[in-house]
């Protein structure tokens, strides 16, 4: 091989080590390239990841102030429920108090009524009638007589009824049967059970023994209620307990002023006769 | 709501103190009693009623043939009846409706029944 032979083989060897050389440094250059734009890319995805982090914290912030309202509204609602179950139970407590009120005022309307109404008159016969329109309209009792005690006799004589005849009822001996035990003991006596109650004369559903203090006077006797009457109230006891005592004033007072008006009427009479 | 005017038919003194006695309670009725159905249709001719409330089994005149008088009175065509009576059969009750009265209300009563028939029918 000549020099220039050999020159020649260096100059392309050195040509081929420059190009690959300039590769080198061209790849070089494409590494750093790439790993800029990761780099980048990592660090937009850092922020990225940090900026989805800083939602998602303040995402959990607000659901946990949410549940906690919601929380204190389910309280509230819970105080509110119990509040309003509270005021119903009062409200239903109250209906029940007026229900109650009124049940009262109810019977003490009665009962004023019927005091007032026995003490209206001295007349023995408008008493009498009063007696009947007691038991009718404000017991509700159909048949029914007034029976009085002769204190000669020690008998009990029928002198008013309703809805049967005087006439058919009998006169009862005081301590005889159910109507006669009853006036000596000077007790109400109730027939236990209504139910296939046929009428009995000797055997009536209720007696109620009209009495001053301890003094019997006479005896209501009862056969039957209305057909709309099925039972007693406790306002129907309240007017048996009111008709024993006043019934039996109201009676004896207008016996008592009749008498008198005919003794005064008889007196006049002499009187008069005297005098002309 | 005042100023009602409600006759009140009834024989039994004790009955009649009792309706009126409930009656008053409702404030601004005015009540005017009469003694049976004569006495009621006298009172009802001279006078304008808003309410009648009457018995039927009453002398001179019952309260059955009462309220048939006083549907063909074309003053009282439309004015409320009530009945308060110890008739508690339903024929009896039907009648009484057929004839117009408004309401049936069999004795022995409670205040309140009146009371709340009253405010039923008249809206007070």
């Amino acid at each position: 091989m000549s020099h220039s032979d050999e020159e020649k083989d260096t100059a392309s060897r050195a040509d081929d080590f420059l190009q690959m050389f300039k590769k080198g440094a061209e790849f070089t250059q494409d590494l750093l390239k790439e790993n800029e734009r990761l780099r980048f890319r990592i660090v937009k995805l850092e922020e990225a990841l940090k900026d989805k982090g800083h939602e998602v914290s303040s995402e959990s912030v607000d659901t946990v102030e949410l549940m906690r309202k919601i929380e204190a509204l389910e309280l509230e609602k819970e105080e509110i429920l119990g509040r309003i179950k509270t005021v119903e139970e009062e409200n239903q407590s109250f209906a029940n108090r007026y229900i109650e009120i009124e049940e009262e005022n109810n019977m003490l309307a009665n009962l004023y009524i019927a005091s007032y109404q026995l003490h209206s008159t001295l007349d023995f016969k408008e008493v009498l009638q009063i007696i009947l329109e007691i038991v009718i309209n404000l017991i509700g009792a159909e048949e029914f007589g007034v029976l009085l005690l002769d204190e000669k006799t020690n008998q009990l004589e029928p002198v008013a009824s309703e809805g049967l005849e005087t006439s058919e009822m009998p006169s009862i001996a005081v301590g005889k049967g159910i109507i006669g035990e009853s006036v000596k003991n000077g007790e109400n006596y109730f027939i236990e059970t209504m139910e296939g109650y046929q009428r009995d004369f000797e055997k009536p559903i209720v007696c109620i023994p009209l009495k001053i203090k301890e003094h019997v006077i006479g005896v209501i006797v009862i056969y039957k209620l209305l057909i709309q009457k099925d039972q007693f109230t406790n306002v129907d006891y309240e007017l048996f307990t009111l008709l024993a005592g006043h019934a039996a004033t109201a009676v004896f007072s207008s016996r008592l002023y009749s008498d008198s008006e005919r003794k005064l009427s008889t007196i006049q009479g002499f009187i008069d006769l005297l005098t002309k | 709501m005042t100023g009602y005017k409600v006759l009140v038919v009834e024989d039994s003194p004790t009955m009649r103190q009792l309706i009126v006695f409930a009656l008053k309670r409702i404030r601004g009725f005015q009540i005017v009693e009469a003694n049976d159905g004569v006495d009621g249709l006298k009172k009802l001719s001279a006078d304008k009623f808003d309410l009648i409330v009457t018995d039927i089994n009453m002398p001179i005149m019952d309260g059955l043939k009462l309220v048939s008088m006083v549907r063909n009175d074309p003053n009282y065509k439309e004015t409320p009846i009530i009945i308060i009576t110890t008739e508690g059969a339903t024929e009896d009750r039907e009648r009484a409706l057929a004839l117009g009265a408004n309401e049936y209300i069999t004795k022995p009563i409670q205040t309140m029944q009146i009371l709340e028939t009253v405010k039923k029918l008249m809206n007070v």
